[in-house]
C-alpha cells in the first residue's frame, strides 16, 4: 500500500436490521493519520459504521477495507490493524490490569512484557498494575482500555463514545491520551456527541443523519459553527 | 497473521482459571448448589433402599445438569460484562479457538463439581459409586453437557433474560446427553452384565462427536449478530 493510499476505504455500505435500514450506501475514504470525528444524534449509525469496520457487525451490502485487507473474506487481516476503544471498558473485572493486558497481547501473538509496562506508564497506571479491575474507577477503566487497544500498535483506531461517563478530569486525560495517539501516527475514528472535543480534536468532522453522511469537511472549525452544522442537519439542537 | 489455535485455547482457559482461583464463584456456587440438591435427595430418599439404589444416578445426573446451568451461565456473563467478548472478538484470532478456550474452561469446573459430587455421593447414599466405568460416564456425560451448554450460553447472553433462555433451550438439548448417561450409569450401579449398559457409554461418546463437530460450525454464526 502507497503512503498516499487511504487506509479505510468503505464503498456503498448498507446495513439494516430486518427491515430497518441503519446506514444508507455510505462512501467513506479515510487517508492515513487523519482524525475523523463522527457526529449524529442517537441512533443515526456511528455505532454501527464503526462495528463493521470493527467486524463487530456484519454489512448489508458494500465493501469495507483496511489497509487494502477487505471485510469479512479477510478479516482477521483487517482485525489486526484495528484497535477499538468503546463506552464499555471490554476488560475483564476479576484480572488485575496487567493480567488483562497479557492476556490480550497473547491473542495478538504478543509476549513483550516492556510493552505492557510502557503502556501501563503512557496511560497513568503502572502504580496499580496489579489491582484488580474491579477496583478501578470509570476514568482508569477507559485509560486501561485505551492500553488495551494500542497493544498490538494498530494502525488504526477506533473509539465509540469514549467519554460516556467519564467526569471532567477523566475527560481531559483522555483527551491527551487521544492527541498522543494522534500525533504519534494512527489513524483515528471517534464516535461522539461531544462537539467541542470534536472541534479541538479531530481534523475531520464526518456528520452522520438517518444513516446517511449529511455533512464531510476536512477544514478546521469552531465547536460553535460545528454545533450551526450539526443543528442544520440534524435537525437537534446541541448541549455542547 | 492470525494468531495459532492453541495459543488463544491456553490464553483462555489460563484466563478463566486465574480468575476463578481469585473469586471462586463459579465453581463454589455449583458446588453449594450440588451439595443442598444431593443432601435434599438423600433425605427423601432415606427410608426407601430400593428407591435409593433406582434414583442415584438420576440424582447424580440432574444435579449436574442444573448445576452446570448455573456455572455455564456465570461463565459467559464473566465474557459480557464489560463487553468483553467484544474484545475477544477484535483480536486476530479464530472464531472456534474462543469456543475451544470457553468450553474447556466450562469443563474443567463441571468436572470438578462431578469429581467431588461421586465420594460425597457414596457417602451420604451408601452406594459405591466410584466404579471407573462411571468415571468415564462422568467425563463424557460432563463433557456433552458443557458442549451444548457452552454454545446455548453464548446465544443466550445476547437476550434479556440469559439464565431463563439458556435454562429452556439447554435442557431439551442435552436430553440425549442425560438419558445415555442416566441409563448407562444405572447399568453400572446396579451391576448388570457389562453388555447391557456399554451400548449406552457408546452412544454417549457419539451423541457428543455429533455435538462437538456441529458446535464448532455453529460458533461463529452464533457469536456474530
Amino acid at each position: 500500500m502507497s503512503e498516499s493510499a487511504p487506509i479505510i476505504e468503505i464503498e456503498q455500505l448498507s446495513k439494516a436490521y430486518g427491515y430497518v435500514p441503519v446506514l444508507k450506501k455510505i462512501d467513506l475514504s479515510v487517508a492515513k493519520g487523519q482524525f475523523i470525528a463522527l457526529l449524529g444524534a442517537n441512533g443515526s449509525g456511528k455505532s454501527t459504521l464503526l462495528k463493521m469496520i470493527a467486524g463487530l457487525v456484519k454489512p448489508t451490502g458494500g465493501i469495507i477495507r483496511v489497509g487494502g485487507w477487505e471485510m469479512p473474506k479477510e478479516a482477521e487481516a483487517v482485525r489486526a490493524q484495528i484497535g477499538m476503544v468503546s463506552h464499555k471498558a471490554l476488560l475483564y473485572n476479576n484480572l488485575t490490569a496487567r493480567e488483562n493486558l497479557r492476556f490480550f497481547s497473547r491473542l495478538y501473538a504478543l509476549s513483550d512484557d516492556n510493552r505492557i509496562n510502557d503502556l501501563l506508564k503512557q496511560v497513568g497506571l503502572e502504580k496499580r498494575a496489579d489491582s484488580l479491575v474491579n477496583t478501578f474507577s470509570r476514568g482508569m477503566q477507559q485509560r486501561l482500555s485505551i492500553a488495551r487497544a494500542l497493544l498490538h500498535n494498530p494502525h488504526v483506531l477506533l473509539f465509540d463514545e469514549p467519554y460516556t461517563g467519564l467526569d471532567q478530569d477523566a475527560g481531559a486525560v483522555l483527551d491527551e491520551l487521544l492527541k498522543d495517539a494522534h500525533q504519534a501516527g494512527h489513524t483515528i475514528l471517534m464516535a461522539t456527541h461531544q462537539l467541542d472535543r470534536a472541534a479541538r480534536l479531530a481534523d475531520r468532522i464526518v456528520i452522520i443523519n438517518r444513516g446517511a453522511i449529511a455533512f464531510d469537511n476536512t477544514q478546521s472549525l469552531s465547536s460553535n459553527e460545528i454545533s450551526t452544522l450539526y443543528s442544520q442537519t440534524t435537525g437537534l439542537a446541541t448541549a455542547r | 497473521m492470525t494468531t495459532s489455535f492453541h495459543t488463544v485455547v491456553l490464553a483462555i482457559i489460563q484466563k478463566d482459571l486465574q480468575a476463578e482461583l481469585r473469586s471462586r464463584e463459579l465453581v463454589a456456587t455449583m458446588l453449594l448448589f450440588s451439595l443442598l440438591s444431593v443432601l435434599v435427595f438423600s433425605f427423601a430418599l432415606e427410608l426407601d433402599r430400593v428407591a435409593e439404589e433406582q434414583a442415584v444416578s438420576g440424582v447424580l445426573w440432574v444435579t449436574l445438569v442444573f448445576a452446570s446451568l448455573l456455572g455455564l451461565n456465570r461463565s459467559m456473563a464473566i465474557e459480557s460484562d464489560n463487553a468483553s467478548m467484544d474484545a475477544l472478538l477484535l483480536a486476530p484470532i479464530h472464531r472456534s479457538a474462543i469456543f475451544a478456550g470457553k468450553l474447556i474452561s466450562n469443563f474443567l469446573f463441571t468436572l470438578a463439581v462431578g469429581v467431588l459430587l461421586l465420594p460425597l455421593m457414596t457417602l451420604l447414599f451408601n452406594i459405591n459409586l466410584l466404579s471407573g466405568w462411571l468415571w468415564t460416564v462422568l467425563l463424557l456425560g460432563t463433557l456433552g453437557i458443557c458442549v451444548t451448554g457452552t454454545l446455548l450460553a453464548t446465544m443466550a447472553i445476547q437476550t434479556r433474560a440469559p439464565s431463563a433462555v439458556l435454562a429452556i433451550v439447554q435442557l431439551p438439548v442435552v436430553l440425549p446427553i442425560l438419558l445415555a448417561s442416566v441409563t448407562a450409569s444405572n447399568g453400572i450401579i446396579g451391576d448388570l452384565p457389562f453388555s447391557d449398559w456399554i451400548a449406552w457409554v457408546q452412544i454417549l461418546a457419539v451423541v457428543n462427536l455429533i455435538y462437538i463437530v456441529l458446535s464448532f460450525l455453529m460458533f461463529a454464526y452464533v457469536i456474530e449478530e
